[in-house]
């Protein structure tokens, strides 16, 4: 009898999770009339504002991810190190972006860093997206800490550190050659989270009027029938192709974690 | 002058202090170990020695020079850690190969060294292998070779033998002995274990309460032990109250029994409480067993150990124990049994506070 309610349930969150997807990639192929076509994906993928949109999120995210490992691992790395009584104080700090809402990180950064400001970021095009990449690595912060964190409890931080001290290495070394890629796949699956929220991220580009994929969505989608479909179905295909590559990286690990 | 002196290290975490007062030189090529129970400070010192722990006063001096201000990776010091502590992301040869990486040496010397080092732990053949596809012993022996080969000034061995089996500890000890000898390297070895003390150190240092309670020869720490600490740490030693009843003759009293001391008791009185302290392999209860002093008592116990056995024997209010050698021929005495001990005056040794 529990079988059959343990089963019943599953088949319920399969079908309430699936089937709106299958309806709207099943809509997202009806643009021509009376068979299925990719028409309304060729129209999309044709479209030169997607190309610019995509391209432009693509720059962003990589750049938010360069810029999240050098803030994220050095910091992990010395509050496990130097300071693990803070480290209830910190993991506190990276969720603040999970509790406060986007567009109040947004608001704020306008107010900080508009024009008549003492660093007046949103005055030029190169300071807007660096403002961007900031926030989108707030976003991501409670992602990518998260992840970095629980990479590097699977190594003995602390003697490894002092092994390669011992052998003259300074931090730089420690970090790079040792510390980092022990901790890569752990980075990485922080790096794909971080990819697929700066893809689908909307508020913050929108205000600082940027032209990001996620405001050619939200445009393209007021605008069209298909075309937004097809849209979304690329977009989950973008963020399940990101969370299969964590996956596959995750088996390319050539250590195993240290037993100590 | 020395080639490593530690002068009048402290060392507080807090208002606990860990070491006090810590004075030690150690000559160049000597192979010296650290001894004593867990929390007794010898980690502490040989971490400062690194450089990982820095003392709260006191001077750390190698080659003639204050290692006080220095960093850890300044120090040339190899280290080889309980946890074995190799890079899980390199193989054999980088991990043997990276301080000399991080010291800039040309790749085709590096090659050269690592395989001497390799050869000198006979891995040559793991070279390409992740530490997770090693054995504990060979982890540990590749981290040796990392540690030396970058020549360091001091190698320091951080308990490297406590996470192995037995058969592996005394194999790798001795041969850690063995390399340390043949490169001369001067050495510091903490350790817990008495027996891996005694058998590879040219001096070792009994530690206990962050105090180095003895320095001596592992023969002088084991035949003359010069606390009831160390007495009772290093070997089985046991420890026998008596009262002093002439000090000029070395007369003590043991319950109702009186013995001779080999030499007068210096700086007591008659009636004084002394502390006696006799080796288990120094007492025979054979017939016809040599010995110019007798204790007679009641056994307590026998403990089969495979080549010896071990009896307890209560005389007074102790319990002296003493080992005979197996012989199948020979019945081991049982509880209840009233024997003699029999032992040389000069094995017993007289214990200071």
């Amino acid at each position: 009898m529990k079988k059959i309610w343990a089963w019943g349930a599953l088949v319920f969150g399969l079908l309430y999770f699936t089937l709106p997807l299958i309806g709207m990639t099943n809509f997202s192929l009806k643009m021509r009339r009376g068979e299925y076509s990719f028409d309304a994906y060729a129209k999309v993928f044709a479209d030169p504002r997607f190309q610019e949109t995509f391209t432009y999120s693509v720059m962003q995210a990589l750049f938010t991810i360069v810029f999240g490992v050098l803030l994220v691992v050095p910091t992990a790395y010395w509050v496990r190190l130097k300071l693990p009584r803070l480290r209830p104080v910190i993991e506190f700090i990276t969720l603040l972006p999970l509790v406060i809402p986007a567009i109040v990180i947004v608001f704020g950064y306008i107010r900080l860093y508009n024009t008549s400001s003492w660093l007046p970021l949103t005055g030029s095009l190169t300071g807007t997206n660096i403002l961007l990449m900031f926030g989108y690595a707030t976003l991501a912060l409670p992602y990518m800490y998260r992840a970095v964190d629980t990479g590097l409890r699977t190594i003995d931080v602390g003697t490894l550190t002092e092994a390669a001290q011992s052998l003259g290495a300074g931090w730089t070394t420690i970090l790079a050659k040792i510390i980092l890629p022990n901790v890569l796949v752990a980075v990485l699956s922080g790096a794909f989270l971080t990819f697929a929220i700066v893809i689908g991220e909307f508020t913050m580009a929108a205000l600082l009027n940027r032209p990001a994929f996620g405001p050619y969505m939200q445009l393209l989608g007021a605008n069209r029938a298909y075309e937004p479909a097809a849209l979304a179905v690329i977009a989950f295909g973008i963020t399940w192709g990101c969370l299969g590559l964590i996956q596959l990286v995750s088996r390319f690990q050539k250590s195993a974690p240290p037993k100590a | 002058m020395s080639f490593l002196s530690l002068t009048s290290i402290k060392k507080s975490f807090g208002p606990v202090q860990v070491v006090h007062d810590f004075n030690m030189n150690i000559e160049k090529g000597e192979f010296v170990s650290f001894l004593g129970p867990s929390g007794c400070g010898k980690t502490t010192v040989l971490r400062m020695i690194a450089g990982f722990e820095t003392p709260t006063s006191g001077q750390i001096v190698i080659n003639g020079k204050d290692q006080n201000a220095l960093k850890p990776n300044q120090r040339n010091i190899g280290m080889v850690f309980q946890a074995y502590a190799l890079f899980p992301n390199m193989n054999v040869h980088d991990n043997v190969a990276f301080g000399l990486k991080v010291a800039g040496v040309d790749k085709s010397e590096i090659d050269a060294r690592v395989k001497q080092m390799l050869g000198l732990i006979k891995l040559e053949h793991l070279a390409d292998r992740f530490p997770y596809q090693l054995s504990g012993g060979q982890q540990q022996r590749v981290a040796l070779a990392r540690a030396i080969a970058v020549k360091p000034q001091v190698l320091l061995l951080d308990e490297p033998l406590s996470a192995l089996d037995a058969k592996i500890r005394v194999s790798l000890r001795e041969e850690i002995r063995q390399i340390q000898q043949q490169l001369g390297i001067t050495t510091v070895f903490v350790t817990h274990d008495q027996e891996e003390a005694l058998s590879i150190s040219d001096r070792i240092v009994v530690m206990n309460a962050g105090r180095a309670d003895q320095i001596g020869t592992p023969f002088e720490i084991y035949n003359t032990p010069s606390t009831r600490f160390v007495a009772s740490f290093v070997g089985t030693l046991s420890i026998i109250e008596g009262k002093v009843a002439d000090p000029a003759s070395g007369a003590v009293t043991i319950g109702n029994q009186q013995i001779a001391l080999k030499d007068p008791i210096a700086g007591m009185k008659g009636g004084d409480s002394i502390s006696l302290a006799l080796r288990p392999e120094a007492g025979s209860i054979a017939e016809g067993a040599k010995g110019d002093t007798a204790l007679a008592g009641e056994v307590v116990s026998t403990s089969f150990l495979g080549s010896v056995i071990r009896t307890r024997l209560r005389v007074g209010g102790d319990v002296i124990s003493f080992d005979m050698f197996n012989n199948p021929g020979v019945a081991p005495p049982v509880s209840g049994d009233n024997v003699t001990l029999r032992f040389a005056a000069k094995d017993l040794l007289v214990i200071r506070e």
